[in-house]
């Protein structure tokens, strides 16, 4: 079982890093997908090698059909068939919808939704083979509640809740669950772009009172790829710190 | 390949891959009825097919499949037998 092989996509910082972390110190071998940022890959890998796990670096913008399966090929060759997935790759480009440009729509749909179509895609084959997998599409509290200047980044994460429960059901059946977390304000690069006057506006709303961390969403991703959540599937883990929306 | 040894094969994988009953397994057996095959165990055998016999069939001839038998007709003719 521990020897189960995962798939962290945009794993080189923030939440995906911190996923990667948790699922290889749980004695999963860890794909690190990345875009850009090869150094903080590798730091990833590094780090987990360092722990005893085996992890490797890949890079591909998973927004692209061509490089999904190339990723997975190449993961499936040095460590072998996946059985958990994390899609957890993300980025904003935030404008109120009046003045978003259809580049900045698209771009955000394709590389936060679209995404976890392709790797979900992907990677099924063998998760139905085996009769077993783990899926986990990491959304955000914008997409479940909506959230000003977001429209392309709340659109892209609500779909990821339509997507996750529509896979659920296609193959509960044979041994695979998709689920969502949804985290809040964490304390990460993205989060931190927000400025001081918005992060202090934003905790009166939180009932811990406090941003949470990677390694709080992480521990929920955890879970759900765990066997002990067998069975759960097609929901929504909202790991927010109780905030109100 | 002949086809005795296709549909023997056929029947391994049915029975090792689809999980489905060997007794309910013969070459007039339909997929969705008799074998109460689902979509998605339509796609799993596609790909037991392709893994199984190297044969890569296109999603319009997969359609024309309704029977044990029709699948060995389409392995048979990608072998070239």
């Amino acid at each position: 079982m521990l020897d189960r092989v995962a798939l962290v996509t945009g794993a080189s910082r923030g939440i995906g890093r911190a996923i990667a972390l948790h699922l290889a110190a749980a004695g999963h071998p860890v794909a690190v997908n990345y875009r850009s940022r090869s150094d903080a890959a590798d730091e990833v890998v590094a780090t987990i090698s360092a722990g005893g796990g085996r992890a490797t670096a890949v890079a591909a913008d998973v927004g692209d059909a061509d490089a999904v399966t190339e990723m997975v090929d190449e993961i499936g060759e040095t460590l072998g068939s996946i059985s958990i997935l994390v899609n957890n790759a993300g980025i904003t480009d935030d404008d109120l919808l009046l003045r978003m440009k259809p580049g900045a729509w698209d771009r955000v749909i394709q590389t936060n939704l679209s995404s976890a179509y392709l790797c979900s895609r992907a990677v099924l084959r063998g998760m139905l083979k085996a009769r077993w997998g783990r899926i986990i599409n990491i959304t955000s509290v914008s997409g479940l509640s909506g959230n000003p200047g977001q429209a392309n980044y709340a659109a892209a994460k609500a779909g990821l809740v339509g997507l996750t429960k529509s896979v659920a059901k296609e193959v509960g059946s044979r041994g695979i669950t998709a689920n969502a977390v949804a985290p809040g304000f964490i304390e990460t690069d993205m989060t931190d772009q927000l400025g001081e006057a918005v992060r202090e506006s934003a905790l009166p709303a939180i009932a811990v009172g406090r941003f949470g961390t990677p390694e709080e969403v992480a521990s929920a991703v955890g879970y759900l790829a765990s066997e002990a959540a067998g069975y759960v599937t097609g929901q929504v883990l909202v790991v927010d710190g109780g905030l109100a929306f | 390949m002949d086809r005795a040894e296709v549909e023997a094969k056929m029947t391994e994988l049915l029975v090792d891959e689809l999980g489905l009953d060997r007794d309910k397994i013969t070459m007039s057996a339909t997929f969705e009825e008799d074998l109460e095959v689902d979509s998605l165990g339509v796609v799993e055998l596609l790909m037991a097919l392709e893994d199984n016999f190297g044969v890569a069939i296109p999603d319009e001839e997969a359609e024309a499949i309704g029977t044990v038998g029709q699948a060995v007709d389409v392995v048979m003719e990608k072998l070239g037998g």
